[in-house]
């Protein structure tokens, strides 16, 4: 998967859990939770739905690494990598 | 024998909001109901060709589309819903009404800041304060020390009529204790009521509850109705030092097991199904805590409702919801009699600023009453018509006057004690709003007993009982409460409890099992 699949992976479950938001114009560089309304309960679907759709896991102590769209990329570049974007 | 991943005891608010989290996530969950129909407190009835709903005026905690961090955008994103789906329509302003002195409020708490301004000048610095210190509580901490309210709130107002006042819709609308309510809950009611406010959508309770059902079957879960649960079953932890839940026996002997239980069937109910007193380990207890026997709640209602010939707004009715008390102390209390129509709520959904005219024109009034006086009234007397209620007021129709007070105080007939409290219901609202009775045309009333039957809450008490299990946990492994007697009020709080603790004791542990393991 390449970065701009990872990033339209994490869009695509954001566009989900929060279907009332804008998905269009997120910065990748600001944090997720400054430019729209999520909290820890919808960051904690954002790793379900990982874990769900490309089985990827999340521990508790990496939610951190998941705070912007390019944290996002970082962090699940390996873990992503091989893995099909679902629509 | 089929073994699920979760049950859930109860198809109201917090179950089916429950079930569909955890159905979103794959898990294998059914939800048990006693019923026929789902919704629990909160449901709704066809009466001679009128649509009627039970328990819901409003919803409370309104939230604008797009705004943030209220309990109504938490709930659309965990249930994966748009704003726009929820159909919601605001209130156009409501009342405290006491004797002598109306608070008008609305969704914009300014108004009811300017009205206490004016109506208690002295007061409104303290209000201020008040406002500043229910603002900045966290109700969301769990754990946090429990007190009571009526102490913090005169640390502020010193009024007590003004204090009774700001009790009265919070009381109406939530509490499970007489007279006084805890802090935590104060301050969830106030932020639901004052900050946010009401709505309601144009179909009322079941487009909600359709919202719900239709989420919930989507997501894969299973819904069983007219399936009540006889017990739940404990057996032994592993580490053989507590207990731990096995599953449920139907009440037709069917047995199905589960690794967890969400019941929200209520403390007392459940205490009953398990057969021993939960107490919930380590949480702070609230003040009707301890380890006593849960108390079934004291607190139930009548409510009346009387069809219109027109709109309530042609009769000069302009509120949507008026709270009220005849009297300057305002008195939330089991009554000695079979109503105390003293005090009561009055819910003119119509006056929701609704796209479209409803079909029909209610006026519905809310009372407290005593179950076991209504519980022990005798249903076969026959006294005709025994169960169809008449119009109020024969003698404005020019009929012969019934005296309905003496026919239900000497017959102990449920259905003359019906007649004769709904028609004192309606008189005694009369200083608070115009007088609409000549204009009924079809009348219906539920009492404590109907509730009893349609939540199975014991005593027919409405919030449940006084004593909370704020955590969820009962001490029971797996076995966990939530809906009212988690203590989360109101349509939304209902959803969310049972939401949170979907999240905390199955998906997060979940979670954390799958990394370990």
């Amino acid at each position: 998967m390449t970065d701009e699949h990872i990033k339209q992976a994490i869009i695509g479950i954001i566009a989900d859990i929060a279907p009332d938001e804008d998905t269009g114009s997120i910065d990748p560089a600001v944090r997720l939770r400054d430019q729209m309304d999520l909290d820890s309960m919808d960051f904690l679907d954002i790793v379900m739905e990982l874990r769900k759709r490309y089985g990827v896991q999340v521990p508790d102590t990496d939610y951190q690494h998941l705070a912007s769209l390019d944290s996002c990329v970082e962090y699940l570049r390996d873990k992503m990598a091989g893995k099909q974007l679902v629509s | 024998m089929t073994h699920y991943d979760a049950i859930i005891i109860g198809a109201g608010m917090s179950g089916l909001a429950a079930g569909i989290r955890l159905a979103m996530y794959d898990k294998k969950v059914v939800v048990l109901e006693r019923h026929y129909v789902w919704g629990g407190l909160n449901s709704f009835y066809q009466f001679k060709g009128h649509q009627f709903d039970v328990g819901l005026h409003a919803l409370t905690n309104y939230a604008a589309k797009g705004a943030r961090g209220l309990p109504l955008s938490r709930l659309l994103k965990q249930l994966r819903i748009r704003w726009d789906e929820l159909d919601l329509h605001q209130q156009g302003f409501s009342a405290v009404s006491f004797p002598g002195v109306k608070l008008k409020f609305s969704n914009d708490f300014e108004l009811l800041r300017s009205e206490i301004a004016r109506a208690f000048p002295s007061q409104i610095d303290g209000f201020d304060a008040l406002t500043r210190e229910v603002r900045e509580f966290n109700e969301l901490d769990l754990d946090a020390p429990q007190q009571d309210a009526r102490p913090v709130v005169r640390r502020f107002v010193t009024d007590p009529l003004l204090e009774d006042m700001l009790f009265c819709p919070l009381m109406y609308y939530g509490s499970a204790r007489e007279h006084d309510m805890d802090w935590d809950q104060f301050v969830v009611m106030f932020k639901s009521i004052f900050f946010e406010g009401f709505s309601r959508p144009q179909q009322g309770v079941r487009h909600i509850l359709k919202l719900l059902i239709d989420r919930y079957r989507k997501a894969g879960g299973e819904l069983r109705l007219k399936t009540g649960v006889k017990r739940v079953l404990v057996g032994a932890t592993l580490a053989s030092t507590g207990k731990r839940v096995d599953g449920i026996e139907l009440e037709d002997g069917t047995v199905l097991t589960a690794d967890v239980i969400l019941s929200s069937a209520g403390l007392v109910e459940t205490n009953r199904m398990v057969g021993a007193t939960l107490v919930s380990p380590g949480g702070a207890p609230n003040v009707a805590g301890g380890a006593s026997p849960a108390p079934t709640g004291k607190l139930s209602f009548t409510e009346t409702i009387s069809v219109l010939d027109q709109p309530a707004k042609h009769l000069d009715i302009e509120e949507t919801i008026v709270f009220f008390s005849n009297t300057e102390r305002f008195n939330y209390g089991q009554p000695a009699d079979d109503v105390d129509t003293s005090s009561g709520v009055i819910c003119m959904p119509g006056n929701f600023n609704l796209p479209a005219e409803p079909k029909d024109h209610l006026v519905r009034i809310t009372n407290i009453a005593n179950y076991d006086r209504w519980g022990t009234k005798r249903r076969d007397a026959g006294a005709p018509p025994a169960s169809v209620m008449r119009a109020p007021c024969p003698q404005l129709r020019g009929e012969a006057p019934r005296n309905h007070a003496a026919e239900a105080a000497t017959s102990h007939d449920y259905y003359a004690a019906k007649q004769h409290w709904y028609e004192r219901s309606c008189a005694d609202v009369l200083a608070h709003v115009a007088d609409f009775r000549p204009h009924v045309k079809l009348v219906d009333m539920f009492t404590p007993r109907t509730i009893r039957h349609y939540t199975g809450h014991e005593g027919g008490a409405v919030y449940g009982s006084p004593r909370k299990l704020r955590t969820g946990a009962t001490g029971i492994e797996g076995l966990i409460l939530i809906g009212t007697d988690q203590g989360f009020l109101g349509i939304i709080g209902a959803a969310l409890s049972g939401i949170s603790m979907a999240n905390r004791w199955v998906l997060q542990r979940d979670g954390a099992a799958i990394e370990t393991g």
